[in-house]
């Protein structure tokens, strides 16, 4: 009978110091590790893999009703850039604003808000899903990217479509920047958005332009866009990730 | 292969001054290899998604119903809020009911960094300290794994007939469910003949976690993609709305993480060292103890 009381207490001692090991916050050491973080970014290429290259990459992200709209629709990130050149435009409501399309393009070509409303547009009400986990629902008019791209003319070399911000973030060195695989910048959903519940793009949300990429999650949607570039690769920018947030660890194929 | 075959009958007889108690012991081999691998790839999976989850969560520690989250009306939320003496405490609300819970949800303290607004302690977050992106890496990881092993379970469950013969009641332990529960209460466990089954109560919890929980937190948990909700749709609609599923992926994993802690505690009560046998290597042990003299045994 002792014997068996004695397997029992090792058996809990066995359990609770597994439990505990499990428990004790050993793992940010583990997460630190390169190797670690090398094997658990395979998950990140299976995702991709399976989301891009086998599941059918054409399809609509769900769209909603009037009804639907967020009475409180969050801005999140930044909300109102104090960098001095941005300040300029908005207190002239973005009349000398201009967004500057380059890059791997046949013609690059510089637009004025007038001139993106004359171009073809389309408006979406969709939901915004933030990798932190909320969503709110807003209704979003602009100009298709694709229209933009096919007008000027995107060259063969060409992968993917770099957005350049307005606005510097919290340690003061980056501006804001965004990248987009060229199957979703020909994306009908994808879009730049000058319009947010029937009004002009708040600040908050990224006013005078901020991108529209449904079936990815909030970052990609870079607001106060000032400048679009095609590229062939993102090695060079930044931390060379593809994008601001990227650059810190999140996923560039922002989808789940 | 798998089931309860009995394989090996061991009798022993152990003689006393006066209480003769003969004591047959049979081994049954209860568990496959396929169970007892899957189960523990299982066990490792499901901890490091509840922690990682719960690091996640932390992001916006709050749940909503619906497509959209109702910033003003969650049906749980967990922050910190100046109290009466003007510290900070850690109110979790739920259904707009607020509750104290410093220490432990809303508020808590970092090690090496201090007391934070966090939404779950650092000791059961993964990494412990506030870091969504090294969060949401553990997750999509493990849950890989944890989805391709379940199929190899189902898959292999159902092919073998392991659900059918040694999961699904009979009619007539669903008769006596009432006897089971009573057992149950009074700490009692199946010997003898009736040990080489599950009985009603285990066949139907893990049923339910198997048939019923895992799939529909994979489930809840893949709607929650924006991606695969514009090749889905009809999963958001099935589950209320994105919003809606995230609240019932976090109810399956509370509902999982209750599940862990009964199965615990049963399998420490009615025998740590044959339960963690049997998981291990397949063989189980069954006591018939038969009284020759009288009732002490």
């Amino acid at each position: 009978m002792t014997e068996r009381l004695d397997r029992r207490g090792f058996g809990l001692r066995l359990t609770t110091g597994l439990a505990s090991l499990l428990l004790s916050g050993c793992g940010d050491e583990v997460s630190e590790r390169p190797w670690v973080r090398h094997l658990l970014d395979k998950a990140e290429d299976l995702n991709y893999w399976l989301q891009r290259r086998v599941l059918p990459h054409n399809a609509l992200a769900p769209e909603y009703d009037e009804a639907d709209l967020s009475p409180q629709f969050r801005a999140n990130g930044s909300t109102d850039p104090d960098d001095e050149d941005y300040r300029r435009l908005a207190d002239n409501d973005f009349a000398d604003w201009r967004l500057t399309v380059g890059g791997l393009v046949e013609r690059a070509e510089r637009f004025s808000l007038v001139d993106l409303r004359a171009l073809p547009s389309r408006t979406q009400i969709t939901r915004h899903d933030c990798v932190e986990g909320w969503s709110c629902i807003g209704k979003w008019t602009g100009t298709p990217l694709a229209a933009l791209l096919q007008r000027v003319g995107v060259r063969p070399q060409a992968r993917f479509v770099m957005f350049h911000c307005a606005d510097t973030m919290e340690d003061g060195t980056d501006r804001y920047y965004e990248s987009i695989g060229l199957d979703d910048a020909f994306h009908p959903q994808t879009i730049l958005a000058y319009d947010m519940n029937g009004a002009a793009l708040p600040v908050a949300h990224g006013a005078p332009l901020r991108l529209r990429v449904e079936r990815q999650l909030g970052y990609k949607m870079a607001k106060y866009v000032m400048a679009i570039e095609l590229i062939e690769s993102f090695s060079h920018i930044g931390r060379g990730r593809g994008g601001f947030w990227e650059d810190r660890g999140y996923e560039w194929y922002a989808g789940i | 292969m798998g089931g309860f075959q009995s394989d090996v009958e061991v009798v022993r007889q152990r003689s006393a001054p006066k209480v003769q108690v003969a004591q047959r012991l049979s081994w049954i081999f209860r568990h496959s290899a396929i169970v007892r691998v899957t189960h523990w790839i299982n066990f490792l999976c499901l901890a490091v998604l509840l922690m990682s989850g719960l690091q996640i969560f932390n992001a916006h520690s709050a749940l909503y119903w619906g497509q959209e989250s109702d910033f003003q009306h969650p049906l749980l939320a967990m922050h910190a809020s100046p109290g009466q003496h003007g510290s900070l405490r850690g109110i979790t609300t739920i259904l707009d009911h607020d509750f104290d819970t410093t220490g432990v949800l809303g508020l808590s303290y970092v090690p090496g960094v201090g007391v934070r607004e966090r939404g779950f302690p650092a000791w059961v977050t993964l990494p412990g300290m506030q870091w969504l992106a090294m969060g949401r890496r553990w997750h999509f990881f493990f849950a890989w794994i944890f989805v391709v092993n379940g199929l190899v379970y189902l898959t292999s469950g159902l092919a073998s007939g392991h659900f059918h013969r040694d999961l699904l009641p009979t009619g007539e332990q669903l008769r006596h469910i009432g006897g089971a529960i009573w057992d149950h209460l009074r700490l009692r466990f199946p010997k003898g003949e009736e040990a080489r089954r599950y009985n009603v109560l285990q066949k139907l919890a893990y049923l339910g976690v198997v048939l019923l929980i895992l799939p529909c937190i994979a489930l809840a948990g893949m709607t929650m993609s924006p991606n695969l909700d514009s090749i889905a749709p009809q999963l958001v609609i099935l589950f209320g709305g994105r919003q809606s599923a995230r609240t019932i992926h976090f109810l399956c994993a509370a509902v999982l993480l209750i599940f862990l802690l009964v199965h615990v505690v049963m399998v420490l009560l009615s025998g740590v060292w044959n339960n963690m046998r049997s998981m291990t290597t397949g063989w189980y042990r069954i006591e018939h103890t038969e009284d020759i003299n009288d009732g002490t045994a």
